[in-house]
């Protein structure tokens, strides 16, 4: 019973982070109508940068998401500024170009950072990542568990960022109706060129949190781009709740799977949920929870 | 009328028996470092890969994102006979084909009934799963260890002759399909497929019979790859980024939907990555070649970002600006 109690708590507390990855992308994927295939890989240059500063000069890796994700956020502004916007006017035979577009990003930064860094592994070891609390029978990861808090705090913050400031309606209102929204005077430009940065910075930012518990080679990228789509299509595409829900789903599923069923199938289960969603349930749980 | 067009679908132009004579005189004229021969055995998996990618996505508007499930599959049907019962791999070249359509067509009933972005996104799962599947599951495929086999012939020039018989076969395919009345479908699928179902073609036949054609040609170059290199593991021929992304990246660099376009975007790609990985032959600085695969990106960006045709489909374009070009400099 505690073993399920465990694996329960630690896919809980991984959620949080990967309702923070599915959020990023389903704000993408509301407004510029694309799944960002280098999603994944913007968190990877976030741990990067978080392992270089942490090597290099000692800052501690919550404390770098004060330089990590200003970073990244202008990362992803200028991607979107320069290299997907320009697309959106573009005729092209096939209409997934921007898709392709992230694509091509994608292999790029996994290739350089691959040419700076090496494939090696690589992990930051501070003095927490191996403490834990006990709560009765069960264990608490630290980094984990202060991953979990800050996520919340993130989402929280995101929430209020979407339904109660002027910048938030109009991300929301360019989600819903392009046309409309630059009719009733919001820069459609400016705010697709936003949401990919800030998209951008909240994968960072739980590439960052990730950092103590996990460990970083280039191709970490795009195990986790993967991770982001299946959460983003559990939860119904362009709906913040739902990429919450399909982060729950995803995260208990994985460590139940890997508990009950065997460590190597972990990453094929949101896999296999995700074909199952796709042919049995178009629209994710949307459809079920109707937010 | 009828007739002579079908006299013309055989008709190979000009250009095209120029290729294919320097194709199969190339290694008899030159004394090629066995190096060398192993990129031109490279290019040509390429070009089977990257045509039959661009049947399905090019022509067919299907951008599938998990080319790697066939080639994989094409490869494990060579190898695991040999693995179990010692049958040799290269009946492969008969059974690596016929076992991706076979798996093309089960994936099919999943994947065709999603569009767009769900259709690309349930193809690379499916690759995904394949991949975890071939590394877990010792018993059939010896997991991540692989399977090792002893190589035919030392020399790589009968490889060479395979791998181009397998090429003009994947071209040739692709060229009479396109100029039938099914390639007519095809497009007509790519540009609307709600127009073509409305108009009474079966979107669901076609779509399977490019699926057919495009997985058979990438179970065969699977199956080639395990008899040419030997050796077969999950991580490299269910690859995402090495297999299913390159073919991607080799269609569009090409130009999507037009036929020559992979093959070009074959040699481009590793015509740059060559360049890269040997300093540009030793000219520039050793750390060069550490980019080798990062300037392929970036050259696929600019493609995309500047002649969105790839460089067969927007030769015109390209063409001109080189002469406007010239004429400036007069």
């Amino acid at each position: 019973m505690d073993l399920v109690f465990q694996t329960l708590v630690y896919g809980l507390l991984i959620s949080g982070l990967y309702a923070m990855i599915g959020i990023g992308m389903t704000l993408i994927m509301g407004v510029l109508g694309i799944i960002n295939l280098a999603h994944g890989q913007l968190m990877m240059v976030a741990m990067y940068i978080t392992w270089v500063l942490w090597q290099y000069t000692g800052i501690d890796p919550y404390l770098s998401i004060f330089i990590t994700i200003p970073f990244i956020f202008f990362l992803g502004q200028g991607i979107s500024q320069y290299l997907l916007y320009p697309l959106i006017k573009k005729e092209s035979i096939l209409p997934e170009n921007q898709v392709l577009m992230t694509v091509g990003i994608g292999v790029v930064l996994v290739e350089l950072i691959r040419a700076i860094f090496s494939s090696d592994y690589r992990s930051v070891r501070t003095s927490y990542t191996d403490a834990s609390i006990h709560l009765g029978p069960i264990f608490l990861n630290v980094p984990l568990a202060i991953a979990f808090l800050i996520s919340i705090f993130f989402t929280i913050g995101l929430f209020i960022l979407l339904t109660k400031t002027d910048l938030g309606r109009s991300i929301r209102a360019t989600a819903q109706d392009r046309s409309a929204a630059t009719l009733m005077g919001i820069s459609v430009k400016k705010i697709t060129i936003l949401t990919y940065g800030i998209g951008s910075a909240l994968v960072g930012a739980a590439g960052v949190l990730l950092l103590p518990v996990y460990y970083l080679f280039p191709d970490v990228g795009p195990i986790f781009t993967v991770k982001a789509f299946v959460i983003t299509l559990l939860g119904g595409l362009g709906s913040p709740i739902g990429a919450i829900i399909g982060g729950l789903v995803l995260g208990v599923s994985e460590t139940v799977g890997a508990t009950y069923l065997s460590m190597g199938y972990r990453d094929a289960i949101g896999l296999v949920i995700f074909l199952l969603v796709l042919v049995f349930l178009p629209g994710g749980l949307k459809r079920i929870t109707k937010i | 009328m009828y007739r002579n067009e079908k006299i013309k679908l055989f008709v190979i132009n000009r250009i095209e028996w120029i290729i294919l004579a320097s194709a199969i005189a190339t290694p008899f004229i030159f004394n090629f470092s066995p190096y060398f021969q192993g990129l031109l055995i490279f290019v040509l998996l390429w070009v089977i890969m990257g045509t039959s990618w661009n049947l399905l996505a090019g022509f067919t508007g299907q951008v599938s994102f998990g080319h790697a499930a066939y080639f994989g599959i094409g490869a494990y049907a060579a190898a695991l006979p040999y693995l179990h019962w010692g049958i040799s791999p290269w009946w492969g070249l008969l059974t690596g084909g016929i076992t991706a359509v076979i798996l093309g067509y089960v994936l099919g009933i999943m994947v065709f009934r999603l569009r767009g972005p769900y259709f690309a996104l349930g193809t690379l799962a499916s690759a995904e799963i394949l991949r975890i599947i071939f590394g877990e599951e010792k018993w059939l495929s010896n997991g991540h260890n692989g399977i090792l086999y002893m190589t035919t012939w030392v020399s790589k020039y009968p490889y060479y002759f395979v791998a181009l018989i397998l090429t003009i076969g994947t071209i040739l395919s692709v060229k009479i399909v396109m100029k039938s009345k099914a390639g007519y479908y095809f497009l007509s699928i790519r540009e609307d497929e709600d127009a073509a179902e409305a108009i009474g073609i079966d979107t669901k036949k076609y779509k399977n019979i490019a699926t057919i054609i495009s997985t058979f040609w990438a179970g065969m170059a699977g199956a080639f790859y395990m008899i040419y290199m030997g050796f077969v593991d999950p991580e490299t021929v269910f690859a995402l980024h090495n297999i299913s992304i390159i073919t991607i990246l080799v269609g569009i660099i090409g130009g999507v939907g037009t036929i020559w376009g992979p093959a070009v975007g074959a040699v481009i790609m590793v015509l740059v990555q060559e360049l890269f990985r040997s300093s540009f032959f030793g000219l520039a600085p050793d750390w060069v070649s550490r980019f080798h695969a990062m300037a392929f990106g970036l050259l696929v960006i600019f493609v995309i970002l500047y002649v969105a045709g790839g460089v067969v489909g927007d030769w015109d374009l390209i063409a001109k600006k080189f002469r406007l070009k010239k004429s400036a400099e007069q």
